[in-house]
């Protein structure tokens, strides 16, 4: 009775270790703190109506946001304790007396700190990040009022919440993660030699996030190729449009893999099928081909919206259009495509023949062309350029630096024999962290920095934010160069203690000193957004949207813009539309009747009883799993069979919207008495927080909550 | 005049939102299809893996199969009739050829269900070998498609039926269209890849 309503779930399920104590206290505190503060400020009915119900893609853009920056963090205090680990892993180190320990962790709990830090990274922060920016900005680049699919869009964030929870679900039942890597490769990753729940954690929590991966990619798409403004060609789109319509192509092609791989895994694990197990005529490999086919081009759809997102910067702060706009397009597209025929360098020891290798030997070493392409196009831009280096130049001269860094790695990794040689070495970890780190975060905090006036109306703090920058570039080499010498030393990835007689740990110390150096870049872009907006009157963006002189439509709306993004669409005669439209001299705005989406909780709905299929199944429970797919298909009858799902706001309407935004708007731009004032330090800064808080205490000005 | 101009822009409006949600409906398909794709990949893969155990010619009725092909295939043809009709807003016509096309597949999802009933009865469950597994799962999931397919159909007629026939729903039954006609293609290469295939 009892194995039917709960399944496997016992009182071992409950945390009863340091570190998921530690975590479900931390997740715990935190959810009651947002709880109370929103109960007290009387925001309930705020919160759900316009921001977890909206289905403006604004809105859910800067949720992704928030949940990516969550994330980040969460999977950056796992970066540190792996460095900590290693940096303390070294045994019989001379002088200390008898075997010295073996770090601080135990090796299994190594391995899931592994495993998390790479799943959170990938799913949860950077998808999570890419998500948001195409979200926000695409739209408004290409002239539209929204996407294509709004419940879609809300479906697919909040089933990627869902994911969010469920990789996390564990500290608070079962107690363990997967302990097998982040792609849990067969057949470690069945019953046989992962019995705990840990597996299907992750099996769930990349398959509810998965599909909702899958789902906004269809949305983006059709958003992309059908809404254009008029006069928008596909060869006048600007390359952040492009580079997210290639990502976005490449995530419909290779999610459905993920999925039907994670069934199969499931069906394994709890249906007793033979794919991928040694009993039963399985087939191993099979499963490290089909993750690989996912998992490769998944980086790629990670960094095109990153690469779009350096040609828009280029450009604008290089002040001059795009060096050789269609090589660009081409140039992603190349990798886009070629992207998809790679797979197989991930295990090219798996023995397949020599002819195999090479062929995808050399489409590895191909697909570097069209990137050098991309990479030659910007530097050419910045030819004779006025460059203006303010921080989102910055990030993209970082990125060029430590990515070319991490492409040249990949192309030696592409080689066999090399790689053969290279193959599971920490080497491997460093090129790809290059790309990633160098490529994708660095093209995020990019993004975030050229597009955070757009997004609040303020521009982020200069001088703190360069600090930011810097702590990062050389936090990064301290940690990663090592790296690469470590790999040809011959450390193994995944590594949790070696003896000292290989003379590793003055650079794992090393490796770990960078981290801390990282973390605090990390704290001072924390930093960098809170003194903004204290001194948010100061660096409020005064030309009404278009702070950087800007060249593409999402700067000719306002900042934060409307909710209907345009109060007309506005006409594409060429590349660089706004910027054509500033030098041709601005039109009066004309109004027009706008078709809004309502607010809808489908998407929240689904997504919970998503969760709860994962959930019954993590812990076996039929009835439950079962409860949640009826809800599933009650929630889509109900919403899809909803004929009343817009609403139309007259022209009348938005004249008098826009009216009040400028009246609001106004005293804003005229306010320069602080503009003598100097930016924000971090000095500054922690004075300020100081006094801040010294006030509250004094005062007690907490009673006011 | 501006009446008339505010009706025009609002059927733009929805002809717009049509095409749309078709073109996405189209992509949705494909990712689908590569879902399959993986599957078959996987079956051809493992066919082989008996373990010993009986292969897919000792195990199927090519007869039982054929009939299958033959219900899909005709049904295919009705929901074609039913489109035809909804286009013409001609919704009795509708409903007999979507009922049609719904017995059809509950003929079909029937047949299938007894296959895998024998089987599993005769003790070739999908945990006895890798071939097993592959084949149910593989065949098994288009089932589920089909059992989706008539859900769909279903409460989609349900609301013809309470609230007639307007461009919203036709948009919908035309997805549902697609959406069988794509499941009788799949079938077409489960029919030669798993079936045909085990008896050459």
């Amino acid at each position: 009775m009892k194995e039917i309503l709960i399944g496997k779930l016992s009182k071992q399920a409950l945390p009863h270790e340091w570190f998921t104590i530690g975590g479900s206290v931390a997740f715990l505190a935190l959810a009651l703190l947002i709880i109370i503060v929103i109960t007290r400020k009387k925001r309930w009915k705020w919160l759900w109506n316009d921001w977890l119900t909206s289905v403006d893609p604004k809105k859910i853009g800067i949720m992704y946001f928030i949940v990516g920056g969550f994330m980040l963090i969460r999977g950056g205090l796992d970066a540190i304790m792996i460095w900590l680990q290693q940096a303390l892993g070294a045994s019989n180190v001379p002088g200390l007396t008898g075997e010295a320990a073996h770090g601080y962790l135990s090796a299994d709990h190594f391995q899931q700190i592994f495993t998390a830090h790479g799943n959170i990274m990938v799913f949860f922060v950077a998808m999570a990040f890419v998500f948001g920016l195409i979200n926000y900005i695409v739209p408004l680049q290409i002239g539209a009022r929204d996407l294509a699919s709004p419940f879609m869009n809300t479906l697919g964030f909040w089933l990627f919440v869902g994911g969010v929870l469920m990789v996390n679900m564990f500290f608070l039942l079962g107690g363990e993660y997967a302990a097998t890597g982040w792609l849990a490769v067969a057949p470690l990753s069945e019953k046989a030699f992962s019995p705990g729940v840990g597996v299907d954690y992750w099996i769930w929590s990349l398959q509810i996030s998965g599909i909702g991966t899958t789902l906004g990619a269809i949305n983006f798409i059709m958003t992309i190729l059908k809404m254009r403004a008029p006069g928008m060609t596909l060869l006048k789109m600007p390359l952040f449009t492009w580079g997210s319509l290639c990502s976005m192509l490449m995530a419909v092609t290779i999610f459905p893999l993920l999925t039907a791989t994670l069934f199969l895994l499931f069906f394994d694990r709890y249906l007793g099928t033979h794919f991928f197990t040694i009993m039963g005529g399985g087939n191993q490999m099979m499963y490290t081909n089909l993750i690989w086919m996912w998992g490769h081009p998944e980086v790629y759809v990670l960094i095109l919206p990153a690469f779009g997102v350096f040609s828009e910067v280029v450009s604008v702060f290089s002040r001059k259009a795009i060096a050789s706009y269609k090589s660009a397009v081409l140039g992603m597209i190349g990798v886009s495509s070629l992207a998809l025929s790679v797979w197989l360098h991930h295990f090219f020891t798996m023995g397949a023949s020599a002819n195999v290798n090479a062929f995808f030997g050399l489409m590895t070493m191909l697909i570097a062309i069209p990137t050098s392409v991309l990479v030659f196009n910007w530097i050419a831009t910045m030819y004779k350029g006025r460059i203006r280096f303010d921080t989102p130049m910055l990030w993209f001269l970082g990125f060029v630096a430590v990515f070319a860094m991490g492409g040249i790695s990949g192309v030696m990794l592409a080689v066999p024999p090399i790689d053969f040689q290279l193959h599971n070495s920490l080497f491997l970890v460093a090129h790809f962290h290059s790309t990633v780190i160098g490529g994708v975060l660095f093209g995020i905090f990019c993004a975030l920095a050229y597009w955070f006036p757009k997004l609040t109306g303020i521009k982020l703090n200069e001088r703190i934010g360069r600090k930011a920058f810097w702590f990062w570039i050389v936090g990064f080499c301290m940690s990663f160069i090592p790296m690469y010498l470590l790999g040809l030393m011959g450390a193994t990835r995944r590594l949790d203690h070696y003896d000292s007689s290989t003379g590793w740990q003055p650079l794992f110390i090393l490796m770990f000193i960078g981290g801390l150096v990282i973390a605090t870049g990390a704290v001072l872009q924390l930093a960098q957004i809170l003194a903004s907006f204290i001194q948010k009157k100061k660096l409020y963006d005064r030309t009404g949207g278009d702070p950087w002189d800007g060249r593409s439509l999402e700067w000719s709306t306002a900042s934060p813009p409307q909710f209907y993004n345009f109060t007309s669409i506005p006409i594409v005669t060429s590349r660089d539309a706004y910027l054509q439209m500033k030098l041709k001299g601005l039109t009066k705005p004309k109004f027009e009747d706008i078709h809004v989406p309502k607010n809808t909780a489908a998407g929240i709905y689904i997504s919970i009883f998503g969760f709860l299929i994962g959930f019954a199944f993590v812990w076996e429970i039929v009835w439950l799993a079962v409860a949640s797919v009826i809800g599933i298909i009650v929630v889509f009858i109900v919403r899809g069979f909803d004929e009343h799902s817009e609403y139309t706001i007259s022209s009348h309407e938005v004249q008098n919207l826009e009216q009040e935004r400028t009246k609001k708007d106004m005293p804003l731009f005229s306010k320069n008495n602080n503009d003598t004032d100097e930016e924000m330090g971090v000095w500054d800064l922690t004075k300020y927080l100081a006094f801040f808080f010294s006030d509250i205490i004094r005062k007690k000005l907490w009673h006011k909550w | 005049m501006v009446e008339n101009n505010k009706n025009n822009l609002h059927i733009d409006h929805e002809a717009a939102a049509t095409d749309r949600a078709m073109f996405g409906f189209w992509i949705y398909l494909m990712t689908d299809l590569l879902m399959f794709a993986v599957l078959f990949a996987v079956y051809s893969v493992l066919f082989k893996s008996t373990q010993g155990g009986p292969g897919g010619s000792e195990l199927f009725s090519l007869r039982l199969a054929l009939t299958e092909t033959l219900i899909l295939l005709t049904s295919s043809f009705t929901v074609g009739l039913a489109m035809i009709a909804a286009r013409r807003f001609n919704k009795s016509q509708v409903l007999f050829w979507f009922g049609v096309t719904f017995a059809l597949g509950v003929a079909f999802l029937s047949i299938e269900l007894k296959e895998f009933a024998e089987l599993i009865h005769e003790g070739h469950t999908l945990k006895i070998n890798a071939f097993l597994s592959s084949f149910f799962i593989l065949v098994g999931t288009h089932g589920l498609h089909i059992t989706f397919g008539l859900l769909w159909m279903s409460t989609t007629l349900a609301y013809v039926i309470k609230r007639g026939l307007n461009s919203q729903l036709v948009r919908k039954l035309a997805m549902l269209s697609l959406f069988w006609h794509f499941l009788d293609i799949v079938w077409i290469f489960i029919f030669t890849i798993v079936y045909l295939k085990a008896f050459v």
